[in-house]
């Protein structure tokens, strides 16, 4: 029993609805709070009583996967084509923000580098740390790791704005000869990407970082 | 489908705190693995579909990558895009580009062993501009896929379009000329001045001795290119200067600027099969030339002169008998130790072929005769009948001169010698130069004239004519004079003689009068005579009705009317 007690050492259960705080019931396979097979609800809101996201790593892990594997095609297909009097230039990720920095635009080349290259990377790699460390129950810096957690919730949004480029250049640049953009595969495939990081960070738990064995504090 | 138990009080000494109720879940958490399933399936896919479209890559290697860019020049075959270029990168040596090219799936048949590749860039010569789209567009790659099946990945890039596509209806023939001239790749090759081909390419001959062209001329019209074809540069501007005056001959003025090749049949008998494939020609440099009969192969002569040959240039023809059999190749100076003088050696080529069906016969005749058909030997035949080598005056107004072959009559004999390497010539002076002999003749003999004597004879005479006119003026003269005024005086009395009222004149006219009395009296004694010749007896009859006589003429009447 340490000092600093967790809700399971106590048999405690909190609703993250209501915040009413339950007891388990020891015995009832379904409601004794060991993880397995569990089923509760919370006796005033009813919604499901967890003390844990459920298979949060599982998940996490499964949709981080499925959005690394979009974010391949998301990088290699080219995502918007500007089509002028004199040329047809297909950009991928990478090369629109080359061009951007060689047309003299290095502000707009570090934003669209940002939200698109360094974000979602960002993103694989901190839930990449925080699943790996949480999975194995290391203590190592966990107030960083929870903080770590929180940037990559409130950045998840950002990775959009490349989609929203494409989308409004799409819209607003129409002169059929003279100039045209058109969204071509890749961006369907950065949408994509942007959106299974955002469930994957959403399917972690945070408090699985606070978990396991706790250091000599 | 939650099925909630009634949360029971809690024991109070287990704390007020209440129980949670059972809730199935329905969900398996396993499904989740289907999100990554699913994006792994369509990420196979991408790469499955991109490697079933890839078609094979090649490699072109050329001079300069202007205006190609990685991953979006197209390759393109009859304006198709059959690839794109997705790498461009220096060679290990640095002495040319390769570009690395993606060819689609249905492109495979074009990495084969025969295909060409060149750029497409916009180019603009004499003969006209190309490639103006790619101004727009940007450069391509330009393909041209041949028979071949055998597979190949590198490619040597042309840096010139081919003028000739693969498959093209037409043949190619094989030009030789001493050089390039103005032709360019792509210069129109025109038949009766209609453009029907082009050249396709030149290069140097290996030896460097010449330049080999390649030209294609469309089907159907290479039908009129016969065995018996000239081929000749149409890029000059040909004036001449006949007896109709003079004429300006071109055949286009895109030619003369851009160069052009002509080609026409030789005028009479010929040949006139199609000419296989790639068959030869030569080349010439203007239509008179190509339109001559051919020349066959030259002979080097030699000739010497000894006097001056200023006016005689390389390039100045040889003529025999007025037919220009060839032309002079060198002039250099010799120096005659035994006469202390400096003769003019002159190199010319002759193409004996010119001579037509004389050399023929004169071959022939030698053969007959058992003699080696050689042109030395034939050539020391002439010359034992006076043939002869003579720099003339071609042109009074430059002075230029050109080598004459004559026969001269009445030259001495020459030693002629049929075994010397080259075959020299013997000359005479030549036609300005014997006028000058015969000036120098003159002038001699007008020196030997001895004007001194002459002019001493001279002065003397006059000095003797000078006395004598000087004795006739002081002497002669005055005589003359007196006696001049002595027959004005006697004209003067003459005239006096002679005036109307002179008296001899009276004397005169009175002494007519009396004569003329005398004479009519005569006559009427002579009448009555011959009436009455008894009166010379007699005398006169005093009867005798004699005729009154009018001796006197009537007083004249006074005249009535007249007034005192």
């Amino acid at each position: 029993m340490n000092a600093l007690a967790r809700a399971a050492e106590l048999d405690l259960i909190a609703c993250t609805v209501c915040g009413l705080v339950c007891r388990n019931v020891p015995g009832d396979p379904h409601l004794d709070g060991d993880g397995i097979d569990d089923a509760m609800a919370c006796p005033r809101c009813g919604s499901t009583l967890r003390r844990r996201k459920p298979n949060s790593v599982a998940r996490t892990w499964a949709l981080l996967i499925a959005a690394f594997l979009m974010y391949i095609p998301a990088n290699v297909l080219p995502i918007m084509r500007t089509a002028s009097l004199h040329d047809v230039d297909d950009n991928t990720i990478i090369s629109g923000v080359v061009e951007l920095w060689r047309a003299g635009s290095p502000y707009l080349a570090v934003i669209v580098f940002t939200a698109s290259i360094v974000v979602p990377v960002l993103k694989f790699l901190a839930l990449g740390t925080l699943l790996l460390s949480s999975q194995r129950g290391s203590a190592w810096a966990r107030p960083q790791r929870a903080k770590l957690y929180r940037l990559v919730e409130l950045i998840g949004y950002w990775s959009m704005l490349d989609v929203f480029v494409v989308a409004l250049l799409t819209a607003l640049v129409r002169f059929s000869v003279l100039s045209l953009v058109e969204p071509l595969p890749g961006v369907i495939f950065f949408g994509l990407t942007v959106v299974l990081t955002m469930f994957a960070s959403m399917s972690f738990d945070p408090r699985l970082i606070w978990d396991g064995m706790d250091s000599d504090d | 489908m939650t099925d909630d138990k009634q949360a029971e009080p809690v024991p109070p000494n287990e704390g007020a705190l209440p129980r949670p109720v059972v809730k199935r879940r329905r969900f398996n958490a396993s499904l989740i693995w289907l999100i990554p399933a699913l994006a792994a399936v369509i990420g196979l896919s991408l790469v499955i579909s991109n490697w079933l479209q890839a078609g094979p890559q090649i490699v072109i290697s050329l001079q300069s990558a202007e205006g190609l860019d990685a991953g979006k020049t197209p390759v393109k075959y009859k304006n198709v895009v059959i690839g794109r270029v997705n790498k461009i990168h220096l060679s290990g040596d640095r002495n040319h580009v390769l570009v690395n090219v993606a060819l689609e799936k249905s492109a495979e048949g074009f990495a084969t062993k025969d295909t060409r590749f060149w750029v497409v860039r916009p180019r603009i010569g004499l003969g006209g501009v190309s490639g103006i789209d790619t101004l727009l567009s940007g450069a391509f790659i330009g393909a041209d896929v041949g028979d071949s099946k055998e597979f190949q990945d590198e490619f040597k890039g042309l840096e010139n379009p081919p003028s000739v596509t693969n498959g093209a209806p037409g043949r190619s023939y094989i030009l030789h000329s001493d050089d390039l001239g103005s032709l360019d790749i792509g210069s129109p090759v025109y038949y009766r001045r209609i453009q029907v081909g082009r050249v396709a390419s030149y290069r140097l001959d290996k030896d460097g001795k010449g330049v080999s062209l390649q030209i294609f001329v469309d089907a159907p019209n290479d039908r009129f290119v016969t065995r018996s074809s000239r081929f000749w540069n149409a890029s000059g501007v040909d004036v001449s200067l006949g007896a109709n005056g003079l004429t300006l001959n071109t055949q286009s003025l895109a030619t003369v600027l851009a160069g052009g090749v002509a080609f026409r049949d030789p005028p009479g008998p010929h040949d006139a099969t199609p000419a296989p494939e790639d068959n030869a020609f030569t080349l010439f440099g203007d239509q008179a030339t190509a339109m001559a009969p051919p020349d066959g192969a030259p002979t080097y002569i030699r000739m010497r002169f000894e006097q001056s040959v200023r006016g005689l240039a390389v390039d100045a023809p040889v003529e025999f008998l007025g037919i220009n059999i060839g032309k002079v190749v060198s002039l250099r100076l010799d120096y005659d130790e035994q006469k202390q003088r400096f003769p003019v050696l002159v190199g010319a080529l002759i193409y004996p072929q010119r001579l037509g069906t004389a050399y023929d016969k004169l071959e022939a005749l030698a053969k007959a005769q058992g003699e080696s058909p050689d042109l030395s030997q034939m050539v020391g035949r002439l010359v034992d009948h006076g043939l002869r080598a003579q720099a003339r005056t071609g042109n009074l107004l430059t002075g230029q001169l050109y080598v004459a072959l004559d026969f001269v009559p009445k030259t001495p004999k020459v030693a002629f010698d049929a075994s010397a390497k080259p075959l020299t010539i013997p000359t005479v002076p030549g036609s300005f130069d014997k006028l000058q002999e015969q000036m120098a003749e003159i002038v001699d003999k007008v020196n030997k004239i001895p004007f001194d004597s002459i002019g001493h004879n001279l002065d003397q005479t006059l000095a003797g004519l000078n006395t004598t006119i000087k004795k006739v003026n002081g002497e002669t003269l005055p005589a003359v004079n007196d006696t001049l005024h002595g027959v004005q005086q006697t004209m003067g009395t003459a005239n006096n003689a002679l005036a109307n009222d002179s008296p001899l004149q009276q004397n005169l006219g009175a002494t007519l009068e009396q004569v003329q009395r005398m004479a009519r009296s005569l006559r009427v004694l002579t009448d009555y005579l011959g009436g009455h010749p008894e009166a010379l007896i007699r005398g006169r009859h005093a009867d005798a009705k004699a005729a009154p006589i009018n001796t006197t003429t009537p007083a004249p009447k006074p005249v009535q009317g007249s007034k005192p």
